[in-house]
């Protein structure tokens, strides 16, 4: 390092509290969220920790934390997505008709499916951008519509099951080797540190300041000590899931597309002030429908992951409680609902807390209406935080 | 050189502008002064494309050009600051310099050549933010305006148009602004500012055009007009 390089001075006390009236809080509330949660339950139940537990846990969330991803991305503009758990439904059943009862190849049943929620979203994008109604109703609209399509396909039989040896089912039922799981996080932590130390290099050229180079090492060591514990634990029991890998993918992926992209600048612009974005020549009409299309189309996949792991679509495939989750799962990362803030990993630390939740009482025999309530107060404690913040920002 | 030429421009019953002729040179300040409804912003609107004059228009360099949209005129070299801003206040100073122009390879952003040079620009226009990748909702108001100022310096313009820039600011923020527009004058920029504050208009101005009723109605060198003529221009008690 040449004696030039202009190393960031950490906040000063007063710089920091300044940033928390802000509500720039980042992702330390779940987390010191999801540390308590373990704890309690933990205490209360000595499975809740153990590893089969815990890959129970993680089955559970891929469905609904890759529909909780198509969320945020309408969040992001201040809009909202009423109607993903249908969406994740009717796709899901077209999938199942296509693969079982036409006898299609799945994979080629599961990109028509996708293709048809990007329909969706394209059709919910052009109502709310041509006819210029509000999101809500849009997707309100939406909810009940692709519900009442989805009992149409279904038919008077009302559930498709799904071959335990096909494609499809195997998808939730296929493990990743020891070795693999090991190479493939070696190579997720070599990644992450050489670009950090890449960008780090290319920031001291360009002699732009930088963060001290210890917390570079933090931060790739605290990388590999979760990924090296999560999969400890997983091998401890059946291995890890190919579901947390695609799901994990999907939110690397879509954090990627979001923070290094003009496109995701957009959406953060379009979110933060539409018509200051316009002005700039961006074009608005597009990034929302994108957004929608984004997020239908995530819906559908995450509907096709339900069925996997179901096995079957039925009348109640993206039903009951599935969006409710999903946007709920999505505020309570720390995605904004006023827009313009918000991060993929928010859907991953999100859908762990409500599955946390969730799955704890559940071992605790609780009743599910306390466990309604308390998703709920944890979801208004989150909006609180969130509306508190942007009270800071504004003023 | 950069004019416009006997604009005039109706609004139903109202005559917003009638001949209106406006001369705007590279390295001089023009104030543009007048009473509420002089016709001020109609004028600016059509310097900077917002609206279709219905006669007259604007000479570049001798030549007459044709501006129907905001994209025209900035392609031209004339880059407007309307009062609101138009920052987005959850992006940092160089997403918000950048807005819409991003530097980029693919679809890939270049982050790191777009904080060059944006503290590059800052630096050169002596614009002192700390850490210019917080969001812009943390800065001050004279920060924001710095901001959208160096912002519509991006595209390289000649002429930047001004609306209100000090409205909003107290005493040492305005001196800020008020420095900020000497530099660009420095820089050889044509530079329009429209205020209401007759104050800033003289400490920073070299030229002050004054308006009334949708028509020319007076122009002075700011060094040797007395603010008691300038008023009486902008009142019309003069005629």
């Amino acid at each position: 390092m040449n004696a030039a390089t202009v190393v960031r001075k950490p906040y000063t006390p007063k710089e920091a509290v300044e940033r928390l009236r802000h509500g720039d809080l980042g992702a330390w509330p779940v987390v010191g969220g999801l540390i308590v949660i373990a704890i309690v339950f933990q205490s209360l139940n000595e499975h809740f920790l153990s590893p089969e537990n815990l890959t129970n846990l993680v089955m559970q969330m891929a469905a609904t934390g890759t529909i909780s991803l198509g969320i945020i991305m309408v969040l992001l503009l201040g809009e909202i997505d009423l109607s993903a758990g249908s969406v994740s439904g009717l796709c899901a059943a077209v999938m199942a008709i296509l693969a079982v009862r036409q006898g299609w190849n799945p994979l080629l049943a599961v990109v028509v499916a996708l293709a048809a929620g990007a329909l969706v979203g394209l059709l919910h994008g052009l109502m709310f951008t041509r006819l210029r109604m509000p999101s809500f109703v849009v997707t309100l609209a939406g909810l009940m519509s692709w519900q009442g399509l989805l009992l149409y396909l279904l038919g008077s039989g009302g559930i498709i099951n799904l071959p335990f040896d096909g494609f499809i089912a195997k998808l939730s039922d296929t493990w990743l080797p020891n070795w693999l799981a090991w190479v493939a996080i070696t190579a997720l932590v070599a990644v992450f540190g050489a670009s950090g130390l890449i960008s780090r290099r290319l920031r001291v050229a360009a002699e732009l300041p930088v963060t001290a180079s210890w917390w570079l090492i933090v931060k790739v060591a605290g990388l590999a000590v979760v990924l090296a514990a999560a999969v400890i634990i997983m091998s401890a029991d059946r291995g890890v899931p190919l579901l947390l890998v695609i799901f994990g993918t999907l939110v690397v992926v879509f954090d990627l597309i979001l923070r290094h992209t003009a496109f995701g600048r957009y959406m953060y612009a379009v979110g933060g002030n539409a018509e200051a974005a316009r002005r700039a020549g961006i074009s608005v009409t597009r990034i929302r429908v994108l957004a929608f299309v984004l997020s239908s189309t995530l819906a559908a996949f995450g509907g096709i992951l339900a069925a996997s792991r179901l096995a079957a679509v039925n009348q109640g495939s993206g039903g009951s409680d599935t969006l409710l989750m999903a946007i709920a799962a999505a505020v309570i990362g720390g995605t904004s609902l006023f827009g313009g803030r918000g991060r993929a990993y928010h859907a991953l630390l999100g859908v762990l807390v409500i599955q946390a939740i969730g799955n704890g009482m559940f071992l605790l025999s609780v009743d599910s209406s306390v466990r309604l309530m308390v998703t709920g107060a944890v979801l208004a404690l989150a909006v609180a935080i969130d509306s508190l913040g942007r009270r800071g920002s504004t003023t | 050189m950069i004019s416009a030429t006997d604009v005039s421009k109706r609004y139903g019953a109202v005559q917003a502008l009638q001949g209106v002729s406006l001369d705007l040179r590279p390295g001089e300040v023009v104030a543009l002064v007048g009473d509420n409804g002089a016709g001020k912003s109609t004028l600016v609107k059509v310097i900077a494309g917002a609206v279709s004059p219905d006669e007259g228009g604007l000479v570049i360099d001798g030549e007459r050009v044709h501006i129907s949209t905001p994209h025209d005129a900035q392609r031209l070299g004339i880059s407007t600051v309307y009062q609101d801003l138009a920052l987005c206040e959850n992006l940092d100073v160089v997403a918000n310099l950048f807005l819409g122009a991003e530097r980029r390879k693919w679809s890939i952003l270049s982050h790191i050549r777009m904080e060059r040079s944006a503290r590059d620009l800052l630096t050169s226009l002596d614009v002192r933010i700390r850490d210019i990748r917080v969001p812009v909702a943390m800065l001050s108001g004279g920060q924001r305006q710095s901001v959208a100022i160096a912002r519509a310096l991006i595209g390289e313009p000649r002429l930047v148009i001004l609306d209100e820039p000090t409205a909003a600011l107290g005493v040492e923020q305005t001196a800020q602004v008020l420095d900020l527009i000497r530099r660009l004058r420095e820089r050889g920029l044509a530079v329009l500012l429209i205020s209401h504050n007759l104050a800033d208009v003289r400490a920073v101005s070299d030229r002050v055009v004054v308006l009334r009723l949708g028509r020319n109605a007076g122009e002075f060198r700011t060094a040797d007009a007395s603010q008691e003529s300038i008023v009486a221009a902008i009142t019309g008690a003069a005629a």
